[in-house]
């Protein structure tokens, strides 16, 4: 058999490689895209995240975050996610300056506590001026007041079954959904954290509506969707499996990591 | 020898796999990496983001550029963190390779001479005149110059500057992000890093076409290529 001359032999080499490149490039992100769609793929993805989360903690277990000056602090504090709960409840108690308002602490501990803003600030406080990074890109700079959480925690005394605290909000994040109200949890290494604060004041001021009036938390090595606003309630627990969709957060339930350290 | 010329074996198994893993490692940090740009589309200068920062702002990437395709930051991060450790043992793997194989200090730190031929090399290139024979089995200085700065300067680059948006490595020696202009900066040299590897990427293929596809494209498969006369 005569074999082809050899510019052919070239020509189709050259052909079956552009083809083959044009397949490569289209083909690997419809590859993607199929991936994502696979549960067991995704879960093979998410393995990273422990790993990330392991390493993290092994080199920097007490880890302070970086605090700036006052004068770092950005002119406005940016606001985002809700700024404004919606419904009647959460308007009662803005407009009373939330006199009516209390912070529960229950779940898997000894006492639980009722407080109110006034005890609250009545408590030993600590000020830091540190950078929120949020998971979207951008950092802002705020100075924060607030009492820390191992403050509360200590007087309701955990349990020793207790592996993580749930911060419970009074925002909801979708008007016709009532399962959508705003959760987050952290395990005790971040609860028990000399900057974790619940903060009532921010940049010297009372902490305005839109950054999540009366209190938010403050976990400074965590990115801002960790970091709750507008709390009612915090719930020592030894698993989020039975909370609302059981991943132990808003966000996470929506597919974002629960560790937020990076 | 062969009426097409000698044939030499020029690719060692590991740098082979180590260089198709890096091909699948950065196309989709890439994808990955624009899906999460999208969700803030705008680079600053300084620790955090307010206009007085503000370097860059940009039009979302399409669709067809984004791993996933359709806007999804949760699964872009995913995608990228497994991809970044994968990028980055595979990195160092290669770095250690380089060194105790002998591979860097023979083949790819350029000789006094080479240097000196630097301006000559330059044309060359510019006039799409490629080395034959004996010259042609050792890389040339401008691909050495490229090379060593891509793994010694703009990936440990990227590393670092991935590592400075986590809050969290932010805190493990408070304050060691400022040495790159703070976080928002370090997000900025990330991207720039990024778009370094693009270019790259592309004078790259460009010269693995023009040199010979087929025979570059072997040669980084089965380690075998032919040198041309």
């Amino acid at each position: 058999m005569k074999s082809k001359p050899y510019f052919e032999q070239r020509r189709d080499r050259r052909k079956l490689l552009r083809a083959a490149l044009v397949g490569l490039a289209s083909g690997t992100l419809a590859g993607c895209d199929a991936v994502t769609q696979n549960d067991t793929a995704v879960e093979v993805l998410r393995s990273a995240e422990s790993l990330t989360r392991n390493v993290q903690r092994a080199i920097g277990r007490r880890a302070m975050a970086q605090e700036f000056a006052p004068a770092d602090a950005a002119p406005a504090f940016r606001a985002n996610g809700t700024t404004n709960p919606a419904g009647d409840a959460y308007a009662k108690l803005a407009a009373s300056e939330f006199a009516e308002w209390r912070l529960k602490v229950d779940g898997l501990v000894q006492k639980p506590l009722e407080l109110s803003l006034a005890q609250l600030r009545e408590m030993p406080s600590r000020s830091q001026t540190t950078r929120h990074d949020c998971v979207e890109g951008w950092s802002c700079i705020g100075q924060w007041k607030g009492v820390r959480l191992s403050h509360l925690l200590g007087m309701a005394q955990l349990r020793p079954e207790a592996k993580y605290i749930v911060f419970h909000c009074l925002d909801q994040m979708e008007e016709d959904d009532e399962d959508s109200v705003y959760y987050e949890s952290i395990d005790l290494d971040d609860a028990f954290h000399e900057q974790t604060i619940l903060a009532y004041e921010l940049n010297g001021k009372p902490l305005p509506v839109a950054n999540g009036a009366p209190l938010r938390a403050r976990i400074e090595r965590q990115l801002g969707y960790k970091q709750p606003k507008y709390l009612r309630r915090i719930e020592a627990v030894s698993d989020f499996a039975s909370i609302a969709g059981g991943k132990g957060g808003y966000w996470e339930d929506q597919g974002y990591n629960w560790y937020g350290g990076i | 020898m062969s009426p097409q010329g000698e044939v030499i074996f020029r690719h060692r198994l590991p740098v082979r796999v180590m260089h198709w893993v890096n091909v699948i490692c950065i196309v989709i940090l890439l994808g990955s990496g624009l899906q999460i740009f999208n969700a803030h589309p705008a680079l600053y200068w300084g620790a955090d983001s307010r206009d007085a920062t503000l370097i860059l702002e940009l039009p979302k990437f399409p669709g067809w550029a984004t791993i996933p395709g359709m806007q999804f930051l949760a699964m872009g991060r995913v995608w990228h963190f497994f991809f970044a450790w994968l990028f980055v043992i595979n990195g160092a793997a290669y770095v250690l390779y380089t060194i105790f194989s002998g591979h860097l200090r023979r083949d790819m730190v350029p000789t006094k001479s080479e240097w000196r031929g630097i301006g000559r090399s330059i044309l060359d290139h510019i006039k799409l005149k490629h080395p034959h024979g004996d010259e042609a089995k050792r890389y040339n200085v401008l691909q050495n110059i490229a090379y060593l700065s891509i793994v010694f300067v703009v990936l440990p680059l990227i590393v670092v500057g991935g590592l400075a948006m986590s809050p969290m490595m932010d805190s493990i020696a408070a304050g060691w992000v400022d040495i790159f202009g703070g976080r928002q900066a370090a997000r900025t040299l990330h991207f720039i890093a990024a778009a370094i590897i693009v270019a790259f990427v592309l004078v790259h293929v460009f010269e693995v076409i023009v040199t010979g596809l087929v025979n570059n494209l072997r040669s980084m498969i089965t380690g075998y290529w032919r040198v041309p006369k």
